[in-house]
């Protein structure tokens, strides 16, 4: 395999420095009140980079609000739609500016004022369509491989996921640690039963500590939730406990010392690993941390992932709006009947037709061709799926950052 | 990681559990510490069988780190799971 530090591809260059994979529409809505529309107008462009993402709440939310300028500004997003109702909290003032100041193409319709249904609808097709035609024109520009952001969150695990898939994904980090990338991983309910293992690869004390303390939330948030990260379907794939699944997922962050700890909205600056931390600061205010997988996903590319490593064991067949999710596939059965929603199996290491080694280089030479323009199954398919919910977090203070 | 046998697989020495690795149907049987044990019911791949007796209150034993305790006296060979062993930090919900 190519030393991974001398793969070039190409990239979009924004105004940050950040190359994007992809050079996305993004139609946000402000509001559950203007998501109507914004389907509706992207449903216009179904074969076209047009992607739908939004807040539906009306209340303001501080996370919610970071996450979606975050998420305006990505690297793979090209231009921005903003949709308004009018009378709703989203400070569209802040993200409209704060995406003026990228020079991204950006617009804001507000339903109220512009006439209603049909008139956002004109109006929005409209804009979209000559959007599209700029960002055709637009070139591209030389592109480090470990410019590459990757993120990796498992779904609709079973115990398949923590002997193949997760420790494949574990593998190529590593790798993809040394060559300079910056990569995360997240899901601190289902690092119970391992603080003390992870607090250790901290690269200094005082981050040891965040990470244990981050755990420790989890556990503690979980308890008074009294769900853990656990669906039923996790123990039907034969996982019995938490700290049994936390083994297995744990395994997907490889074993390179732990750089930071990030929260959602937090961009790295350097390469290394990070933990994501996506359990809420103080005592739970709106419910469960994260409703689905697609909740996960939001926060890890509001981080700036720019591909999502999704490793699955029962069969996940989410993607995701603006940054391309590669699924890998646990269970060798599992692959068998859902194939045309996985882009890697490694289920075949339980039929030792492959090793982890193996599977961690088909891993990457996936990360490779995706980043260059290939399509993954679930974006073949049609799969855009965005969730985004109210949260509470506390800046990550000065020990998070190396 | 070693297979015991094409059927299971024992993730790290200190476990006391191995994992199945392919469907088992109810008479099907497989080879555990020299003692050929008869499937009663299917158990699909990932569940686990306990690789020797576990006594009620001792530590299940995978990856080399403890995933909980035996709620139950458990034999060589039996199936492990929500019925036998439980967490020692979060209760598990099921479908039922």
């Amino acid at each position: 395999m190519d030393d991974l530090k001398n793969i070039q591809l190409s990239g979009y260059l924004r105004s940050d420095g950040r190359k994007g994979i992809r050079n996305i529409v993004v139609i946000a809505y402000l509001v559950e009140c203007v998501h109507f529309v914004a389907d509706e107008i992207a449903s216009y462009f179904k074969r076209q980079p047009v992607h739908v993402i939004g807040f539906s709440g009306c209340y303001p939310n501080a996370h919610a609000d970071k996450v979606m300028n975050a998420l305006c500004t990505h690297p793979n997003v090209g231009a921005v739609l903003l949709l308004s109702l009018g009378c709703e909290s989203f400070n569209k003032k802040r993200i409209i500016e704060t995406i003026i100041d990228t020079n991204r193409p950006v617009t804001l319709i507000t339903a109220q004022q512009a006439g209603g249904t049909k008139a956002v609808i004109k109006e929005g097709k409209q804009w979209v369509n000559e959007v599209l035609r700029q960002l055709e024109k637009q070139t591209k520009v030389p592109m480090s491989l470990n410019e590459l952001v990757v993120g990796t969150i498992c779904g609709g695990s079973d115990a398949t996921s923590g002997i193949t898939a997760n420790p494949a994904v574990g593998r190529a980090f590593d790798k993809l640690v040394k060559a300079g990338f910056a990569v995360m991983f997240e899901e601190t309910g289902e690092m119970i039963g391992l603080e003390n293992h992870m607090a250790k690869r901290a690269v200094t004390k005082e981050l040891g500590t965040v990470l244990y303390n981050a755990v420790v939330k989890a556990a503690k948030y979980y308890s008074i939730m009294g769900h853990g990260s656990f669906a039923p379907g996790n123990a039907d794939g034969g996982l019995t406990t938490i700290e049994e699944k936390s083994m297995g997922a744990y395994s997907k962050g490889g074993h390179s010392p732990i750089t930071g700890l990030l929260k959602p909205g937090d961009i790295p600056r350097h390469g290394g690993l990070y933990l994501l931390d996506v359990v809420p600061d103080g005592e739970p205010m709106f419910g469960f941390p994260n409703i689905n997988d697609s909740a996960e996903i939001s926060e890890l590319m509001a981080c700036g992932c720019h591909i999502i490593l999704f490793t699955t064991g029962r069969g996940s067949i989410v993607g995701s709006a603006v940054s391309p999710v590669i699924k890998i596939c646990a269970n060798p059965e599992t692959y068998g009947r859902m194939k045309d929603d996985m882009d890697i199996n490694a289920g075949k290491i339980l039929l030792n037709e492959a090793t982890l080694e193996d599977i961690a280089n088909e891993i990457i030479e996936k990360i490779v061709v995706v980043a260059n323009g290939a399509a993954t199954c679930s974006e073949e398919l049609g799969h855009r799926e965005f969730v985004l919910s109210y949260k509470r977090f506390e800046p990550a203070g000065p020990a998070c950052l190396s | 990681m070693k297979s015991l046998h094409k059927n299971i697989i024992q993730l790290h020495e200190k476990d006391n559990v191995v994992v199945v690795v392919v469907t088992l149907q109810p008479g099907d049987t497989i080879n555990i510490n020299g003692n050929g044990i008869t499937i009663s019911s299917s158990l699909g791949i990932g569940h686990k069988l306990a690789l020797r007796d576990i006594s009620k209150g001792e530590h299940i034993l995978k990856y080399g780190i403890a995933i909980g305790r035996a709620s139950e006296d458990i034999e060589a060979g039996m199936h492990v799971h929500t019925h036998n062993m439980k967490s020692d930090y979060i209760p598990t919900y099921t479908l039922n």
